[in-house]
């Protein structure tokens, strides 16, 4: 066994009203590639912040290379050798390659120096990169390239990665894969967050599991099974939702040839995009992040408008409708921002009903808002789906990812459509929310509504989804049965694209 | 160390309290400043806050005037707070105010010496078209090219300003007494006269207008859809357009909602208190009613008491100038002062203080 | 012919000297929205400057301390402003407009007795024989030392956001505010430094229109000049060299416009006095109506709140 370059030692953290970590203790070694493993709210973010100075311990400590060390700030971090690939929010869309990375460094040399060290070392990474280029041009993977370069550049001694599969397709993950175990050999420490089981049973040396701010567990993942390992993370057994057997009906939803301009400037436009949707189907499209999932959920919700007969319901043209006309024919969308986008965080449950269910719910007459038939309608929802919420009066805000989401969701079957678009239904939401979700929207298949799963998930799309496709910038796959594809297959669906090809070559 | 915290619901108590904290800090700071200029504070405050309602020399004279003040502030006020709510700045409701009196003066004047019992209303419907098209332009220029209303609202104050000067000068000038200034005194064109409706309150059909007013808005802001959509769209955009808001729509609505009403202000005050179209005529009453809708937090009944607050001020203001030779627009610093205390103090409505232990371990 | 009348180079120069204080202020305000703060108070610290600066020049007799004072009292509103906005996180607009409404009446009271005073005159830069080339030395070499400086600045301005690293640093916390403060960077320390460089700039503007421009005091005498400032910014898309063009091109239109004036045109001079607002009107919808590039100037986090979560 290496010897540990760092050491946490009974790390705790709270925030009013939880406790983010509790007492945490493991060890780091020099060239391990060490899995940090938990659903969401478990606590790995904010341990890997305190590691990285964005957060302070309330109690414990740290040690590297012996030394104690306790960074106040990520400037102390960083000179320290410890380097973060962050999940979101890390980068400048109107700043250049170049740029970004000089402001992730702690001593950047000259702009030109660093234009050629960048190009240098992504090369021997087999990570390409134009330090020329603006980084709101860029694709999510050679986004998450930039900020890789950005550490690699600083020799770091501890590589923190923040799930940085979940904006991959398979064969970029293979890449990146090939990046970390070099990196690794190399004697540099890489802290692999992720809640993928697999990945983390492929590559990682050592898996710690953390639930509910605890550590549970600190293990050889390879020596565990994928269910094991699920069982410790979540500490309950897992039943895979149930599909009721169903005929699939006539053709409800068909979109033909449409092209489509995003309404945002750093956008996917999405590009003749065809497939037919039939009654009591769950099609599940697959994709990178940003690659047209948004613009792909606003045309089919109406948010943005398409041409008139290039969107069909039952055959009648309906491009032309926003959202309150798409609704009143039953089609309605849970878009993949829950804060925000299907439900504003500042408003009550109640409010958030009537949101979407005014009209189809009779909510309002003339205009005139019948607040007693919201708030029940709201309650309705609560009890039916499960959310644990005090009562509709409270702010959209206070509740869970997890709770707000089976809101959401719920309040969107509860219009009994007759299709139903979803974009990343169970992002960010434990496991047994997740399964709450999947079920119910399996469940309205059954009853002979259309399904439409947009996510990155694909173990999720897998478990769903009858047929299958996939989105890559702005355009859409053919369409396939789910039976029988290989990860393979939809891999290639997902990607494929020349560029990546290149760049497997070129580390080889 | 001091942490700001967020609260997981605003503070019902703190939204209620604060406007009352803030007027009181108003006073003190405002009575430190008047120390520092060498005026007796207490005096100045007195003459400010109080004396207009309750001073044996000015009560008679001051006690009509408030509801005179008052009623174009909350006029004016309730429109501008249903735009913010929506977050639709409209900060030129000075112009609109403007324009509403000179399109109802227009009317007067072109009837005039007509009497006839169509010419009020007619000046009324006018006071509103004309705050109405001149809000429009910001508002169309913001759905058709995306233009900043908060710019160029503002900037069509100026204009309006320098297109009441013109008229004031040429068009609409009193053509019995060229050598004055000013259109003829409509307070002497029975018709036109928005009289007291009953005597020494200064009750007139302004004061009745903003009434309507704020019934009307709260009624739409609490029960019906277009309220819901108004604060959705503030609230959460994205939500909004996922709800079937129409953004453009939206835009239109407000500014166009506020301009009427700020117009009808400009018409009531031009055709009643005002008397004439003159230079001087706007006296910032469209600024001042930005005001009065934060202080009222953007909600119909407290901009009523907000709009009161403020109408006092406005008087008291007048008499200050009289008494202690303060410049007119001193009162805007008590405004200005006002509207700073009761934002920093809101802070506290959806924030805790906490005080914690050095974070170290 | 009337237009024969005006003097190409006095018109010139006449231009420079008009565009100076809302040049001032716009190349303020641009470093403040670079940084993601939209600070709508321009109107309120300019005539802070104005007045402090007319008050403190007139008392000492320097139109350098004047133009010292101005600029520390247009700090001071801005740290005000600084301090409400990133501290207490209130409402961008309504606490600008705050800052404008606080400002004019402050003002007015302050600057009270010094209505029909005459200011020290500010010497002229003498740039010698510069100064006798015909035509251009009349235009261009014969102005006071704050015409140059504020040029100078523009540049040095646009040196600091393109070429150095603190520079970089404000634009990318303009430009997505979470991602600095991820990287570490002190979000807020940089936004209020950069507020108060706004209200510095700001003060001084005001202060060239009461010592120089005007050269005297009179209530409320920005008439907008800060309004129009922040609409330069837009129209400049947060470029220094535009907004230096857009200020030009603007003190072109108010010295046209005032020589018509004088020249006697048969148009009433309310309409003649209104064209500049117009114009920056007219100006911000040719800017704004080309979205897609204008957009992607603008600062991606621009007046949007930021509240650390950790």
């Amino acid at each position: 066994m290496p010897a540990p370059l760092m050491q946490l030692d009974g790390l705790t953290k709270s925030y009013p009203g939880v406790r983010a970590n509790d007492d945490i203790s493991f060890n780091i070694g020099e060239g391990q590639i060490h899995a940090l493993l938990g659903e969401n709210g478990a606590g790995k973010s904010t341990l890997v912040k305190m590691i990285y100075g964005l957060v302070r311990p309330d109690s414990g400590r740290m040690t590297l290379h012996g030394e104690p060390f306790a960074p106040s700030q990520p400037t102390e971090a960083r000179l320290n050798g410890i380097a973060m690939v962050f999940q979101h929010f890390s980068l400048f869309d109107a700043l250049d390659v170049a740029e970004n990375v000089a402001l992730g460094m702690e001593n950047p040399p000259p702009l030109r120096d660093l234009a050629r060290r960048i190009r240098t070392v992504s090369e021997a990474y087999g990570l390409p990169l134009d330090p020329s280029r603006l980084v709101g041009e860029l694709s999510a993977g050679e986004r998450q390239r930039v900020e890789i370069v950005r550490c690699l550049l600083q020799d770091p001694r501890l590589l923190i990665m923040d799930e940085p599969t979940s904006v991959l397709t398979p064969q970029e993950v293979e890449i990146l894969f090939r990046t970390l175990r070099k990196l690794a050999s190399e004697g540099t420490a890489i802290l692999y967050i992720s809640h993928k089981l697999e990945e983390i049973r492929t590559l990682c040396d050592e898996a710690t599991i953390l639930r509910g701010g605890r550590k549970v567990a600190t293990c050889d993942p390879r020596e565990k099974s994928a269910r094991e390992l699920a069982e410790l993370m979540v500490g309950q057994i897992l039943t895979p939702p149930e599909r009721p057997a169903r005929a699939m009906g006539d053709v409800v939803l068909e979109v033909e040839n449409l092209s489509l301009k995003s309404s945002n400037p750093f956008g996917t436009s999405l590009k003749d995009i065809s497939f037919q949707l039939r009654a009591g189907e769950v099609l599940g499209i697959a994709g990178v992040a940003g690659n047209g999932q948004d613009e792909l959920l606003l045309m089919l919700s109406g948010e943005l408008r398409a041409p008139r007969d290039q969107v069909r319901l039952r055959g009648k043209p309906v491009g032309h409708l926003g959202p309150n006309g798409r609704r009143g024919l039953g089609v309605v969308a849970a878009p993949e921002e829950r804060l925000g986008h299907a439900a504003a965080p500042d408003m009550t449950l109640t409010e958030n009903a009537l949101l979407s269910a005014a009209r189809r719910k009779r909510l309002e007459r003339g205009g005139f808002i019948d607040w007693g038939k919201a708030e029940a309608f709201a309650r309705d929802i609560i009890t039916r789906f499960d959310v644990r919420t005090p009562g509709p009066h409270v702010l959209a805000r206070a509740l869970s990812g997890g709770n707000l989401q089976k809101f959401v969701i719920g309040r969107e079957i509860e219009l009994d459509p007759d299709v139903i678009i979803v974009n990343q239904p169970t992002w960010g939401v434990d496991a047994s929310a997740a399964a709450t979700i999947r079920q119910a929207l399996l469940d309205l298949a059954g009853k002979g509504a259309a399904v439409l799963v947009i996510s990155q998930d694909l173990d999720e799309l897998l478990e769903v989804a009858d047929s299958f496709a996939a989105l890559n910038e702005g355009r859409l796959s053919r369409v396939r049965p789910a039976k029988g594809l290989s990860v393979e297959e939809i891999g290639l669906m997902m990607g494929g694209s020349g560029d990546m090809h290149v760049a497997h070559e070129a580390a080889e | 160390m001091i942490r700001l915290e967020r609260r997981k619901e605003p503070s019902k108590i703190w939204r209620i309290a604060n406007p009352f904290l803030a007027v009181v800090l108003t006073m003190i700071a405002g009575g430190i400043m008047f120390a520092a200029l060498g005026k007796d504070p207490v005096a100045a405050i007195r003459l400010i806050f109080f004396d207009p309602l309750f001073s044996e020399q000015f009560g008679s004279y001051s006690r009509p005037q408030l509801l005179i003040k008052t009623a174009p502030l909350i006029l004016i006020a309730v429109g501008l707070a249903i735009g913010f709510k929506a977050n639709i700045w409209n900060i030129g409701a000075e112009g609109q105010y403007i324009m509403g009196a000179l399109f109802g003066a227009g009317v007067a004047l072109a009837f005039y010496p007509i009497e006839g019992w169509y010419i009020f209303p007619l000046m009324i419907l006018a006071g509103a078209l004309g705050g109405f098209m001149w809000a429009m332009i910001p508002a169309i220029l913001k759905t058709r090219f995306n233009t900043n209303e908060i710019l160029v609202s503002l900037l069509l104050v100026y204009v309006a300003e320098r297109i009441l000067a013109a008229m004031a000068l040429g068009l609409m000038r009193n053509p019995d007494q060229p050598g004055f200034p000013g259109s003829r005194d409509l307070r002497r064109y029975d018709s036109a006269h928005n009289a007291e409706l009953i005597a020494n309150t200064g009750l007139h059909w302004g004061v009745v207008a903003a009434l309507i007013a704020v019934i009307f808005a709260y009624v739409m802001m609490t029960r019906h859809m277009l309220g819901f959509h108004v604060q959705l769209a503030g609230q959460a955009p994205r939500a909004a357009r996922f709800g079937g808001v129409s953004p453009a729509r939206l835009v239109i609505i407000c500014l166009g909602l506020a301009g009427a009403l700020a117009g009808l202000a400009g018409m009531f005050e031009v055709s009643g208190p005002g008397g004439q179209v003159r230079i001087e005529f706007a006296t910032g009453y469209g600024f001042t009613a930005i005001i009065v809708a934060f202080l009222g937090r953007l909600n119909p009944i407290g901009i009523v008491l907000a709009g009161f607050l403020l109408g006092l001020t406005y008087i008291g203001g007048e008499l200050s100038q009289m008494m202690l030779q303060l410049p007119g627009a001193s009162i805007q610093v008590f405004q200005g002062m006002l509207l700073f205390f009761l934002l920093a103090l809101d802070f506290q409505t959806n924030y805790r203080i906490r005080l914690t232990q050095g974070a170290r371990a | 012919m009337i237009l024969g009348s005006i003097n190409p180079a006095v018109l010139l120069a006449a231009l420079m000297v008009a565009a100076t204080p809302i040049l001032l202020a716009a190349i303020g305000e641009l470093v403040v929205e670079k940084s993601g703060v939209l600070n709508l108070g321009v109107e309120g610290m300019m005539i802070m400057g104005a007045c402090l600066g007319f008050i403190i020049a007139v008392n000492s007799g320097s139109p350098l301390l004047g133009f010292v004072g101005a600029a520390l009292a247009g700090m001071v509103l801005a740290a005000l402003f600084a301090l409400l906005t990133q501290v207490l996180m209130t409402n961008h607009v309504a606490t600008g407009l705050a800052l404008t409404l606080f400002g004019l009446g402050l003002t007015a009271l302050l600057g009270q007795q010094y209505v029909g005073i005459t200011p020290p005159r500010t010497p002229r830069l003498d740039l010698g024989p510069l100064a006798q080339i015909p035509f251009f030395g009349r235009a261009f070499f014969r102005h006071d030392i704050v015409v140059y400086l504020t040029i100078a600045l523009v540049g040095a301005v646009w040196w600091f956001l393109k070429y150095s690293r603190a520079g970089m640093i404000l634009r990318a916390v303009g430009e997505n505010h979470d991602a600095a403060h991820a990287l570490g960077y002190h979000v807020k320390r940089v936004r209020l430094m950069a507020i108060l460089f706004g209200g510095a700039c700001a003060g001084l503007g005001g202060a060239y229109l009461s010592l120089i421009r005007v050269a005297g005091w009179t209530e409320g005498m920005t008439v907008g000049a800060g309004w129009i400032a922040l609409a330069l910014v837009v129209f400049a898309s947060w470029r220094p060299w535009r907004a230096l063009a857009g200020a030009y091109l603007f003190g072109g239109v108010v010295v046209l416009q005032l020589n018509l004036q004088a020249a006697g045109v048969r148009i009433p001079v309310e309409y003649l006095s209104m064209s500049p607002y117009l114009i920056t009107i007219l100006v911000l919808v040719l800017i704004s109506s080309g979205k897609a590039r204008a957009s992607l100037n603008a600062p991606g986090s621009l007046n949007k709140p930021f509240h650390a979560s950790s």
